[in-house]
């Protein structure tokens, strides 16, 4: 069993835990004090055997000793690292302490920061979101302007009404009708304001865009939506009027995704997938030759396999012809940013580049426990383009966990250049936080 | 007479309040409603004063202001520019594009009354 840089750490702790001295640990095992002082300080890896002495006598799972901590905390304790102030002297200092230490000490701790981060950074979302509709939103100023014409011509016209000098008769007649023109404008345009600030208030916080209230859904159903597999189509209307979706158009998308969804599976039913699933995960493009149905749709179809069937866990991203994330099933391990873009070097981007062409790549994520994906990326064209238009087009990359030997030649990707430490990357478009600053600014 | 205003506005019964008083008030009043011929209305009506709002349909008041003092025929015709918007960047946009003055809606009757005298005194 493949042991990393912080076994020893964790045996420390463990053994401290305990209250075992570490000459008594030492002479149980059969190694020198001086030797298991080494490897607790992370000096000397062990191997497999001696490994499992020490994981019994310390009534631990081997693995977990040297597997450590969640990769899901670890990947939150990055996001959190990347929402730091650069500048500041604490950053750098927080940069350089470990998170995997701080999370294999202590997990709870983490996790807490974790979860905490991620509501506040919701909570953040969700204002800028709100302040930028007030600035942005054309619906929005459209509205404050209709009511502010009206407002202008109502009190223009009861000015002259009730001035010294009133006009004839002729024009106070023109005039009230003018206001109570204007003031059923103004009363329609205020309710139509009220009920769409009234959308607003009920986003919900940590679930700020439609996008993501429709990948919390789909969590919650393990990806799979079973009643799109049958034959007819399910009441997409009752599948949508869930009281998750609560952002204005969420329920749109989640209709159109439903929609599609429901279109893969007439295409490619699960019998059909299930004849190439008995060895693993099948090779997509073997079943493109096959099957002669879309990659995308492949690709789509295996990230939306029931649990039981699928071979193991599998994220899937889709993008638009501008590289914007419009769709993201997270798999451990592999990091996607929640708000921005992602990085460069996915063959998610490179397939955009060239339409029809799709890549199959291996990449490679940083970090202690380097993790390696295979990943299989297609573009689709959603709508043709025309002498006039550009094609609308789609990208779709499928990512599944490779475990195991070394892959010589994986493609050295990361999540989001804030977070990422490979500062020598050409594509780097914004600096790492986790880079040396040149100059600290102090509090 | 005191002299002639050309208003460009699209709001029906705002044009028709100004209208009446600037009208009671002595002067002339031109109305142009579209903002994409407005230029050359204003060239066509040869106005002493102009009232301008920046929210009109083809062409915003800024594009239209920028045009007038780009011309040197118009480059110091007087305008008084009215909109909703009245943060200090609108103003400051409006300022930057050669407005004289600038007011927001909705407004005081005798305060677009008192800017037109002014602007027309020179």
């Amino acid at each position: 069993m493949p042991t990393t840089t912080l076994t020893g750490t964790r045996l420390r702790a463990r053994r401290l835990d305990l209250g075992v001295k570490q000459a008594d640990l030492a002479r149980s095992v059969g190694i020198s004090a001086s030797y298991l002082n080494l490897i607790e300080h992370n000096r000397r890896r062990i191997g497999g055997k001696l490994l499992g002495r020490l994981a019994e006598f310390l009534s631990v799972d081997p693995a977990s000793l040297s597997e450590g901590a969640n990769s899901a905390v670890l990947q939150g304790l990055g996001e959190i690292i990347g929402a730091l102030n650069p500048h500041r002297e604490s950053t750098t200092r927080i940069a350089s302490e470990s998170p995997e230490d701080f999370a294999d000490r202590f997990p709870g701790w983490a996790a807490q920061s974790v979860a905490q981060h991620r509501r506040i950074a919701g909570l953040e979302a969700t204002i800028a979101g709100l302040a930028d509709r007030m600035s942005h939103d054309p619906h929005l100023s459209s509205a404050l302007h209709d009511i502010l014409s009206s407002v202008t011509a109502i009190r223009s016209t009861s000015t002259i009404l009730t001035g010294e000098e009133r006009p004839d008769p002729a024009w106070q007649a023109r005039f009230q009708r003018n206001i109570h023109e204007e003031s059923a404008r103004l009363a329609t345009a205020s309710q139509a304001l009220a009920r769409y600030l009234a959308t607003a208030e009920d986003a919900r916080p940590g679930t700020a865009s439609p996008q993501e209230e429709l990948e919390v859904w789909l969590s919650g159903r393990n990806w799979h939506v079973a009643e799109l597999e049958s034959q007819t189509a399910p009441d997409f209307e009752a599948l949508v009027h869930d009281p998750g979706f609560r952002a204005t158009g969420s329920r749109r998308i989640a209709r159109r995704w439903l929609s599609r969804t429901f279109e893969d599976a007439q295409s490619l039913p699960i019998p059909t997938v299930s004849e190439f699933l008995t060895d693993g995960w099948p090779d997509p493009g073997a079943m493109v030759q096959r099957l002669h149905v879309p990659l995308s749709l492949i690709l789509r179809r295996l990230a939306a396999l029931p649990e039981l069937m699928a071979p193991g866990a599998a994220g899937l991203l889709i993008a638009d012809g501008a590289g914007a994330l419009t769709f993201r099933r997270p798999l451990d391990g592999f990091p996607l940013p929640r708000i921005g873009a992602g990085c460069p070097l996915w063959p998610l981007f490179e397939a955009l580049q060239r339409p029809g062409q799709p890549v199959r790549a291996i990449v490679e994520l940083p970090g202690t426990l380097a993790r390696r994906f295979q990943t299989y990326a297609a573009v689709e064209i959603l709508q043709p383009g025309t002498f006039t238009d550009p094609p609308v087009v789609e990208a779709t990359m499928l990512i599944l966990p490779l475990d195991g030997a070394e892959a010589p030649g994986a493609r050295q990707v990361g999540s989001a250049c804030r977070v990422c430490p490979r500062t020598s990357c050409a594509a780097r478009r914004e600096p790492s936080v986790l880079e040396t600053p040149p100059d600290t600014i102090s509090f | 007479m005191a002299g002639r205003v050309l208003l460009i506005e699209d709001e029906p019964n705002i044009v028709e309040a100004i209208r009446f008083i600037l009208s009671r008030d002595g002067w002339h009043v031109d109305v142009h409603s579209n903002g994409e011929t407005a230029v050359a209305a204003v060239a066509e009506r040869g106005p002493d004063v102009v009232v301008l709002d920046v929210m009109l349909p083809g062409r915003s008041g800024y594009d239209i202001l920028a045009d007038l003092r780009a011309d040197t025929n118009t480059a110091t015709l007087p305008v008084l520019m009215l909109t909703a918007r009245g943060q200090k960047a609108d103003r400051d946009m409006a300022m930057r594009a050669g407005a004289n003055r600038f007011m927001t809606k909705p407004f005081a009757n005798e305060d677009v009354l008192a800017a037109v005298r002014e602007l027309a005194s020179g």
